[in-house]
C-alpha cells in the first residue's frame, strides 16, 4: 500500500482539506505522500512536512501550477503516479475539476467523495443527495479517491518529512486564468468552521440577513452559511450555500435560521454535531433534524440570542 | 459550430428514493423519471448559443436503455436539433459514458461538448472531465457564465470561497453549475416537432468500446437518522441547552 496525496494550498498556504484527506490515506495505510504543486509555494511544502503521517513531500514549482489548472496538474500527478496503490484529494471544487482527470488517463474509475474506508478497495460513498450511501469495491490497480472532508479529522502537526523536489512537467498551455473573485471575509471558512450561522428565505432580504445574523455570528466566531433558496433569490452569493451542490459542513453547531429544511439542504449539513433551528413554522422539516428547535419570530429570537450569549 | 450535449435519464428530483429490502441497490421500478437537472442546464445552453447564432447544430446524446429515448425526446423538445442514444443494458459507470462519448466526439466533431457537473443518482461529478482527459481538450467544469468568441470560451466558474474567470481554446468539455441559467419547459408545438426530429441508435459494440463497470456495489443502506431533538420553549433554555452541550462558551 501506498498513497499520493494531492495538497491544496494558495501557493502560501495549505488549505486544511488537506489535512482531512491525509487522515482518510493513513487509514488506508503504507508510505505516504504528499504533492504540493504550485508556484514560489515553499511555505507549503513547509507545512506540508510537518503533518503526521506524511513520509514524505514532493514539490513541484513552476509558473504554469500557479493557477492550479486541472490540465497542467493532472499531467504532473500521472508522471508522479507510478507506484502508488492509491491517490487522493479532498472533495473539494478543484478536487473533483483534477482528480477525473487522473482517472480517465489512468483507465481507472473514480471512487467520488468517501465518507469511509472499509478495506484497501472497498469505500462508503453517498449517493442520491446522501439519502444513499452505497458501499463499492474496485476491481482497478490504482485506486483514484476524492475525500469528503467532513467525514474525516484533520490530520495534526508534529511529523517532519522529507521535501524532495520533482521534476515539472512541460506547461500544457490550454487554459487561461482571467480573474478571481474571492470573498473576502475576516470569518473562519465555512466549510471547516466550528460554528456555523445559516439563513435561509424566512429572512426575506439580503438587508435582513445581514442585519440579523452577523451580530450573532461576530459574537461566536462563526461562519455564515446559507440555503439554496436564499442563494437563488439573491440574499448572498453562492458560496455561502450549504448543501448537496454547495457545501457540506459538519460544525460542532449549526444555526439555521428561517430555513425551512429541504432535502437538499438537510444532506449538506445533518453531520453537525448539535443542530439548532430558529423558524416560525413549527411543523418545518428542519426540527426532524435539530437536537433544539426554538419556535417563533427569527426577528426577535435572533437579537435575543446574540444578546444572551 | 456544433455544440454536443450529453444527456442522462436519472430518477426526478423530487422522489425520494427507497434501498431495497435486501440491500442490494435502490428501488426505482416504478419511480418518475427525469432528466438529470445539470443535464437541462447544458441544453438549455446550448440551445441558447445556437440562437445567438453561435452555435449551428446541437446534438443531445444519451447511453442507457432504450426508455433514454424518451429524455433525448425532451432535449429535442428544448431545441436541440437532433438526438444519439447509445443503447445498452449494461450499468454504465462514468469512466465508460467518457469513452462512449469520446466515441460520439471523434464522429461529430463538435467544438464545444457541454455536460451538467454531476447526476443526481451517482453524485459522481467525473464524466465531463474524464472526457476532457481522453480527447486532451481543456474544460471548464462548474460554468456559471459561458461566453464564445473567437474560437475561445470564456468561462466564469464556481469555486470554493467564490469564483474564477479562465479561457480555453476550442474545442472544450464545459460542466455546468446551478445557476448558468434557467431551462426553460417545453412547450406543447416544440414536444410535438421533437417528435418528428432525428434520433439515430448506435450502441457500445458498434463503437468499439468496454462499457463493463469497475466498481461494484456491495450494498447500500440509508444512513443512521439523527434521532429526533427537542424543542426548547425560549432563548434562555436554549443557552442553557448549548452550555450544557459544550458547544458555546
Amino acid at each position: 500500500m501506498s498513497c499520493l496525496v494531492i495538497a491544496e494550498h494558495d501557493n502560501t498556504s495549505l488549505k486544511s482539506s488537506t489535512l482531512n484527506a491525509v487522515t482518510a490515506a493513513a487509514k488506508i495505510g503504507g508510505e505516504l505522500h504528499l504533492l504540493v504543486a504550485g508556484c514560489a509555494c515553499t511555505s507549503v511544502a513547509d507545512s506540508a512536512a510537518r503533518i503526521v503521517g506524511v513520509t514524505k513531500v514532493l514539490l513541484a514549482d513552476a509558473p504554469h501550477y500557479a493557477d492550479q489548472s486541472p490540465e497542467n496538474i493532472a499531467a504532473l500527478v500521472l508522471a508522479q503516479a507510478t507506484g502508488f496503490s492509491h491517490v487522493l484529494a479532498p472533495a473539494t471544487t478543484a478536487g473533483k475539476n483534477l482528480m477525473p482527470r487522473v482517472a480517465a488517463r489512468l483507465d481507472v474509475a473514480q471512487i467520488s467523495e468517501i465518507v469511509a474506508i472499509e478495506s484497501a478497495d472497498t469505500f462508503v460513498r453517498p449517493i442520491y443527495a446522501g439519502n444513499v450511501l452505497a458501499t463499492v469495491q474496485s476491481s482497478d490497480a490504482v485506486k483514484v479517491i476524492t475525500v469528503r472532508t467532513t467525514a474525516f479529522e484533520a490530520a495534526g502537526e508534529g511529523g517532519s518529512a522529507a521535501i524532495e523536489k520533482v521534476t515539472a512537467q512541460a506547461d500544457r498551455g490550454q487554459s487561461r486564468l482571467v480573474s478571481r473573485e474571492l470573498t473576502q471575509s475576516a470569518r473562519p471558512e465555512l466549510a471547516a468552521a466550528k460554528i456555523v450561522v445559516s439563513g435561509g428565505r424566512g429572512l426575506g432580504s439580503g438587508e435582513s440577513y445581514h442585519r440579523v445574523l452577523e451580530p450573532l455570528a461576530d459574537k461566536l466566531g462563526a461562519a455564515m452559511g446559507a440555503s439554496r433558496a436564499a442563494v437563488d433569490a439573491g440574499y448572498v452569493q453562492n458560496d455561502y450555500q450549504v448543501g448537496q451542490t454547495g457545501k457540506i459542513v459538519a460544525p460542532q453547531l449549526y444555526i439555521a435560521v428561517g430555513i425551512s429544511g429541504a432535502i437538499q439542504h438537510l444532506a449538506g449539513m445533518k453531520e453537525s454535531r448539535v443542530i439548532v433551528a430558529i423558524n416560525k413554522d413549527a411543523d418545518a422539516p428542519i426540527f426532524q433534524v435539530a437536537d433544539y428547535g426554538l419556535v417563533g419570530d427569527l426577528f426577535e429570537l435572533v437579537p435575543e440570542l446574540t444578546a444572551a450569549l | 459550430m456544433k455544440i454536443l450535449v450529453s444527456v442522462k435519464r436519472v430518477v426526478d428530483y423530487n422522489v425520494k428514493v427507497r434501498v431495497k429490502a435486501d440491500g442490494t441497490g435502490v428501488d426505482v421500478a416504478n419511480a418518475k423519471m427525469s432528466m438529470n437537472p445539470f443535464d437541462e442546464i447544458a441544453v438549455e445552453e446550448a440551445v441558447r448559443l445556437k440562437e445567438a447564432g453561435i452555435a449551428t447544430e446541437v446534438v443531445a446524446v444519451s447511453a442507457g436503455i432504450a426508455n433514454c429515448q424518451e429524455t433525448l425526446r425532451t432535449a429535442l423538445a428544448i431545441g436541440a436539433d437532433r438526438g444519439i442514444l447509445i443503447e445498452t443494458d449494461v450499468e454504465l459507470q462514468p469512466l465508460a459514458v467518457a469513452k462512449l462519448l469520446k466515441a460520439v466526439c471523434e464522429k461529430e466533431q463538435p467544438q464545444i461538448i457541454i455536460c451538467g457537473k454531476q447526476a443526481i443518482d451517482d453524485d459522481a461529478n467525473q464524466t465531463g472531465q474524464m472526457l476532457a482527459a481522453l480527447m486532451d481538450w481543456p474544460q471548464a467544469a462548474f460554468a456559471s457564465k459561458v461566453i464564445v468568441a473567437n474560437g475561445k470560451a470564456t468561462v466564469t466558474r464556481e469555486i470554493d470561497g467564490g469564483l474564477e474567470t479562465i479561457e480555453i481554446a476550442l474545442p472544450a468539455v464545459i460542466t455546468t453549475d446551478l445557476r448558468l441559467n434557467e431551462p426553460r419547459y417545453a412547450t406543447l408545438p416544440n414536444i410535438m416537432k421533437a417528435k418528428k426530429k432525428p434520433l439515430e441508435t448506435l450502441t457500445p459494440e458498434a463503437l468499439g468500446i468496454d462499457v463493463s463497470p469497475r466498481l461494484k456495489t456491495l450494498k447500500v443502506a440509508e444512513p443512521a437518522k439523527r434521532a429526533a431533538g427537542i424543542k426548547v420553549a425560549d432563548v434562555a433554555e436554549l443557552v442553557a441547552k448549548l452550555k450544557n452541550e459544550g458547544v458555546i462558551a
